[in-house]
């Protein structure tokens, strides 16, 4: 009986009142903090560091968000989410975006009702094997034995691949990274395919790396980017871009050190003194103020900034820009003009 | 008597022969092993193969452990110490990540100026259970272990004393309710025990609470539960689906037992719903069902529902093993309790559930084993349990790759609580044992 009111007294406490849905602008603004999903960790896009701080390349987009929402890139929540939670996190409105490392497909931009705002990488499908096999394409795996996570999309993409190329595989179904790890080092299976990103995170693990090659091909595509609920296009518009800002600023040679020097006074380059505040009012067409951009690139740096911190050929994972350099350097990056 | 055998033998020894040392075979080691190991061929040979197995086992993990290092920032580094020894990354345990991660496991992101709080509240519920625990402390001292989940809460949470000392206030209101109402009829004492706190809680704490924090204003600093995380959160959740679930548990099997159609019913429906579901499934409920059906914005704890359906779960197991308790008991003892006048709560707490109860314990003990170890199933709805920080240091550029120190560390811990567990369960049975005396 008694326990019975306990229940009911807690479910009470923990209920706190409703706020509207559609203004999240105004939802942050009023909390003072941004609820951002991540992943629970994954190297590189967002892992927490030994004193809780969250790191990472995903983890760079929401702290550029709140620092152009709210000034302060620390006043962020950090959501862990799985790969069961993320999108229910994100309906419900437990979280105010999610950068999670999620692919935009169709079904997820219409059926799941979300509204993915860029690509922050482009990712893909690859294969990673011991070099001491001497294999040079993924076309040679003929009989190979793989190490693939069920219950993915990698795992369809890889029966296309190999139907469509007529050779055999035989699958060796693991649950998690972790596992896939030690399996492929216990030489449980030749290959080991997942993103092209993780795989290289995961080579970057082992004792001697360089006895281990990525094969050139890249079997699907994968663009991985930031999403936001439907419904609220303002608030989409402003993750939108914040994200093509840290973009442009690569493009338009803005970084973190001369940001502020950039931002002080309007310079030669109109785009940038648009960017950045110094000419026109495009802040206020978002709700936010001038320097809104300026603030954001503050934090981790323009977009090449931020992918050489987390991921870069610096870092122990070490990936190359490839499909993720700027439009000019060959790449797919291609922000729409500030103007 | 002497007389008597002098007749009838040729000789008696008149002498006492000194004792002598029982044979080498049957005394000290060598007995035992005799007769526990080399009893019979077949054991022979079994023993020497279990030794070498043993000896397989034993030499791979120990010079693993043996040469562990314990200072390192970093996979990496480790594996240059032990290189610098001669070694590979497989011959030596890398247990720097246990060190560098240590508060992490321990409290998750709690603020480290605050770690006294969740250390002082694990003193106090340490102290807080004793009462419970052992009959020999002074039964004064309940009182002090009622109050205490209400200090434990403001502590860990932080924010006003007020509101949970409001909330305690609510029970005393109930139980006030309770003994005013019980001399004019049963039934409307224990609507009033409900029906009193609830509307004081709805209608009366919120202001209550604001007016007396204006006044005298006893807070500290509020703690996120997302901040909660590692064995901290593990015990939370543990500890309170174990003091929330037996109680409800009870009450489960007495209502299952109960004469009261609807009661019963109720009780046998609650059981068999909740039972029959697997525990991640409830989980997975909490966190992403619940999203949908609260109304939009609603920012429901997330803990607090992981406790909520935790406690659930653990009631109707509990409920069907103090069920089984009650089946065991013979009729004559309910007979007993009636015959002796006691009404039916008397005849409940006097006779029928003490007796019940303490069959039940090792499998009560079982149940709240099994629960603290099911805590690890948090991981899979986004929750940052020692499981789910194994996943996120891994994840840091430091320690990918770290498998083994992060999972024998935290099956260690594990072990350690569930092994206390046991062996108090164990303690209670052999005190309370009274066939057998």
């Amino acid at each position: 009986m008694k326990n019975t009111v306990i229940l009911g007294a807690m479910t009470v406490a923990g209920l706190v009142a409703g706020t509207a849905h559609a203004d999240t602008l105004g939802d942050v603004t009023d909390r003072g903090s941004l609820n951002c999903g991540v992943t629970t960790g994954l190297v590189g896009f967002a892992a927490p560091d030994a004193n809780g701080v969250w790191t990472g390349f995903d983890v760079g987009v929401c702290r550029a968000v709140a620092a152009a929402v709210l000034g302060d890139s620390n006043a962020v929540n950090f959501v862990p989410t799985t790969g069961q939670t993320r999108f229910t996190a994100l309906a419900s409105g437990e979280i105010d975006m999610l950068a999670r490392n999620t692919t935009w497909t169709f079904s997820r931009d219409t059926d799941l009702a979300f509204e993915f705002v860029g690509v922050n990488y482009y990712d893909g499908q690859g294969f990673m094997i011991p070099s001491e096999l001497g294999v040079s394409s993924a076309k040679e795996l003929d009989g190979a034995t793989v190490c693939i996570q069920t219950g993915t999309t990698t795992e369809l993409n890889l029966a296309d691949f190999f139907r469509t190329n007529n050779i055999s595989y035989e699958p060796v179904p693991i649950e998690t990274n972790a596992e896939a790890q030690q399996q492929y080092l216990a030489g449980a299976c030749d290959v080991y395919t997942t993103d092209a990103s993780g795989l290289a995170a995961t080579r970057a693990t082992f004792e001697n790396p360089g006895d281990h090659v990525l094969l050139p091909e890249i079997i699907s595509k994968e663009p991985l980017g930031p999403l936001v609920r439907h419904g609220d296009n303002e608030w989409g518009d402003i993750v939108r871009w914040t994200l093509n800002a840290l973009i442009s600023a690569e493009e338009l040679g803005v970084t973190s050190a001369n940001v502020g020097e950039l931002a002080g006074a309007a310079g030669d380059n109109p785009e940038i003194n648009r960017l950045l505040g110094t000419e026109g009012e495009l802040g206020s067409y978002i709700g936010l103020d001038a320097d809104w951009a300026a603030r954001a690139i503050g934090v981790g740096g323009n977009y090449g900034e931020l992918f050489e911190d987390n991921i870069g050929e610096n870092t122990p994972i070490g990936l190359a820009r490839g499909l993720n350099a700027q439009w000019t350097d060959g790449g797919l990056l291609y922000s729409p003009p500030f103007r | 008597m002497s007389d008597l055998h002098a007749h009838s033998t040729s000789y008696v020894r008149q002498s006492m022969l000194p004792e002598t040392d029982p044979p080498t075979a049957e005394t000290g080691v060598i007995k035992w092993l005799r007769e526990n190991l080399f009893s019979s061929w077949l054991n022979a040979v079994l023993t020497f193969i279990s030794l070498y197995v043993l000896y397989l086992v034993v030499s791979a993990i120990l010079p693993w452990l043996l040469n562990s290092v314990w200072n390192a920032g970093s996979l990496s580094e480790c594996r240059e110490i032990l290189a610098a020894r001669g070694l590979t990354g497989h011959d030596g345990a890398c247990f720097g990540v246990i060190k560098d991660r240590w508060h992490q496991l321990m409290f998750g992101f709690y603020p480290p100026e605050l770690y006294w709080r969740p250390i002082l509240s694990f003193i106090i519920f340490l102290l807080a259970v004793m009462p419970v625990l052992f009959q020999s402390i002074p039964r004064q001292t309940l009182i002090l272990t009622a109050l205490s989940p209400f200090v434990l809460v403001w502590l860990i949470w932080g924010g006003s004393l007020w509101l949970p000392l409001l909330i305690a206030l609510g029970f005393v209101l109930g139980f006030v309710a309770y003994r005013m109402l019980e001399g004019v009829n049963g039934i409307l004492a224990s609507l009033g025990a409900i029906i009193v706190p609830i509307l004081f809680w709805f209608y009366a704490l919120g202001p209550l609470a604001e007016t007396l924090s204006s006044i005298i204003p006893l807070e500290i600093r509020s703690i996120k539960s997302s901040d909660i995380g590692g064995f901290f959160l593990a015990i939370i959740i543990g500890v309170a689906g174990i003091v929330l679930s037996l109680p409800l548990g009870i009450l489960l099997a007495l209502g299952r037992q109960s004469d009261l159609f609807i009661l019963s019913k109720f009780s046998v429906i609650f059981i068999e719903v909740i039972r029959g579901v697997p525990l991640i499934v409830w989980l997975l409920t909490a966190s992403l069902l619940l999203n949908y059906f609260l109304p939009p914005g609603t920012n429901f704890d997330l803990t607090l529902r992981v406790i909520i359906m935790v406690t659930l779960f653990s009631s109707a197991y509990i409920a069907e093993v103090v069920r089984g308790g009650l089946a065991a008991l013979p009729k004559g003892q309910y007979e007993a309790g009636d015959a002796l006048g006691l009404d039916y709560t008397k005849s409940m707490r006097l006779i029928v559930l003490p007796q019940a109860l303490k069959i039940s314990i090792p499998g009560i003990v079982n149940s709240f084993i099994g629960l603290f170890k099911d805590t690890t199933l948090v991981l899979f709805i986004g929750l940052l349990d020692p499981i789910g920080f194994t996943n996120a240091i891994r994840a840091s550029t430091d320690w990918n790759g770290v498998y083994w120190e992060l999972f024998l560390f935290v099956g260690v811990v594990f072990f350690i609580f569930c092994f206390s567990m046991g062996r108090y369960s164990l303690y209670l049975e052999k005190k309370l044992q009274r066939e057998h005396r």
